[in-house]
């Protein structure tokens, strides 16, 4: 598999707090990476590192190297808005724009460009396939994105956040809000979306990452424990400490 | 997620109970030889009506292994134990079968006297009963050094069958009157001889369970 995400020695500070400890990890291209770990162990900060959500957050400073496609994220020189076109979030609650269908998918285009009117169609219905949504909705494109119910709310999400056709998805625990039907839908979109996407999760289900990931990374106090192929990882880990986690002997 | 407490203390019953066939096994193959060496019909009979009990106890395993997969979702050792629990509770119940069977030679041999005092088979069964027990103990400890030496046993088990039979064959030639009685015994020494390959299953059922990978000791 091809290294898109190259991180080494990062480390990140939240203030004076050590969050994420010299951590060095390769994910490969377009496959499916999950995150796994206690509360507070680090998966959630870096995978905000990855599209420098943690940008946000005062008195974080960071340290080490993170690239994406052999570009450093962390250069002077990179523009935050076009990294976070390349790599493309959605979060724990699905958090639609209060704007109809259309203009939720259509966002991100008509930020990043001017496209036309037909062009723009054939991109939102492009997307809302993509992210199985399109049979349910296409009837009713100028409904507002709050009537949908929450699984089809995140899906929505899944297909603005597509739309612009990143390289990189990155999921922070988006379906830990939905009901057990919807987070197989969800989970069933994101196995179809890796032949097209790298697609990097936290979860904190166990039995999610063990299902739909290809790689999972076991993550402790701002450490990396284990970086394994899932089957390996759930079946004969090879530390301790991962499989005291995986069998629920702690966190 | 799973119950951490409640998942433990299942697991330790599916060990007792494993443990427990392991008890049934090695006494039903000792008093079935007993039973055979003293021709003893009433006997025997027992033996094969306690049979029963054997079978209870694996669909009890069966059951239980069964409810710990959908209500925990096992993963890594948990889920190997489990495995593991269902391979060997097949083995030992397989193993009680055989040693039932040395009960029906008694019963087919009808009283008929002995053609020669047992010296070999006894030897090797008891043998058998000790690789019963090893393997046993091997899977309670998660001991793979006690695992691996069931190959050895078997290997010698499998040097007393070739002995019983060759010295059956030759009585067989010289006594032809004793065929029918010379063939069950060699079939005896054949249950003797499936009964240690079940044990030296067990002993790569603890190897797997340790290591997760699954070696091949019945070679």
């Amino acid at each position: 598999m091809t290294t898109i995400i190259r991180i080494n020695n990062l480390k990140l500070y939240y203030d004076q707090f050590l969050a994420l400890k010299d951590v060095s990890l390769d994910i490969p291209e377009k496959a499916i990476t999950a995150f796994i770990g206690p509360s507070g162990c680090g998966k959630s900060t870096l995978l905000r590192t990855l599209n420098r959500m943690n940008d946000m957050i005062p008195a974080t400073r960071i340290e080490g190297s993170v690239q994406i496609a052999g570009s450093e994220i962390y250069g002077e020189d990179v523009q935050v808005e076009t990294l976070r076109k390349q790599v493309g979030m959605v979060f724990q609650q699905p958090n639609p724009f209060p704007k109809s269908i259309y203009d939720n998918v259509a966002y991100g285009p008509r930020l990043h460009g001017s496209p036309g009117k037909a062009e723009l169609d054939e991109m939102v219905e492009q997307s809302l396939r993509q992210a199985a949504l399109w049979d349910e909705v296409k009837d009713f494109l100028k409904r507002s994105a709050l009537s949908l119910s929450g699984g089809q709310q995140q899906r929505l999400c899944i297909a603005r956040a597509i739309a612009v056709q990143p390289q990189i998805l990155l999921m922070d625990e988006a379906t830990s809000a939905l009901d057990p039907i919807s987070t197989l839908k969800i989970e069933e979109l994101v196995q179809e979306l890796k032949s097209k996407y790298t697609i990097v999760m936290v979860t904190h289900n166990m039995h999610q990452a063990a299902r739909i990931s290809d790689r999972t990374v076991f993550f402790l106090n701002g450490e990396i424990i284990e970086a394994d192929d899932t089957r390996k990882l759930f079946s004969n880990p090879s530390d301790s400490r991962t499989e005291d986690y995986i069998s629920g002997r702690f966190g | 997620m799973i119950q951490r407490r409640d998942f433990d203390q299942s697991l330790e019953e599916l060990r007792q109970l494993l443990q427990k066939m392991g008890r049934h096994v090695e006494n039903t193959l000792s008093e079935s030889i007993s039973a055979l060496q003293n021709l003893d019909e009433a006997k025997a009979r027992a033996i094969i009506e306690k049979d029963i009990e054997l079978n209870e106890m694996e669909e009890e395993v069966m059951d239980l292994g069964a409810r710990l997969i959908v209500t925990q979702q096992p993963v890594a050792k948990d889920l190997r134990r489990i495995i593991v629990a269902f391979k060997i509770s097949s083995d030992l119940e397989r193993m009680g079968d055989l040693a039932i069977d040395i009960s029906k030679v008694t019963l087919r041999l009808k009283g008929e006297a002995l053609i020669k005092p047992l010296v070999d088979i006894p030897k090797m069964a008891e043998l058998a009963n000790e690789m019963v027990q090893e393997s046993l103990q091997s899977y309670l400890d998660e001991n793979t050094d006690l695992a691996y030496k069931m190959a050895k046993d078997d290997d010698e088990i499998d040097h007393l069958y070739s002995q019983i039979i060759r010295d059956l064959y030759t009585y067989m030639t010289a006594h032809p009157e004793s065929l029918h009685q010379a063939i069950h015994l060699t079939l005896v020494g054949r249950y003797i001889e499936r009964i240690a390959d079940h044990a030296t299953n067990i002993g790569e059922s603890t190897v797997y369970l340790v290591t997760g990978h699954r070696p091949d000791l019945n070679v």
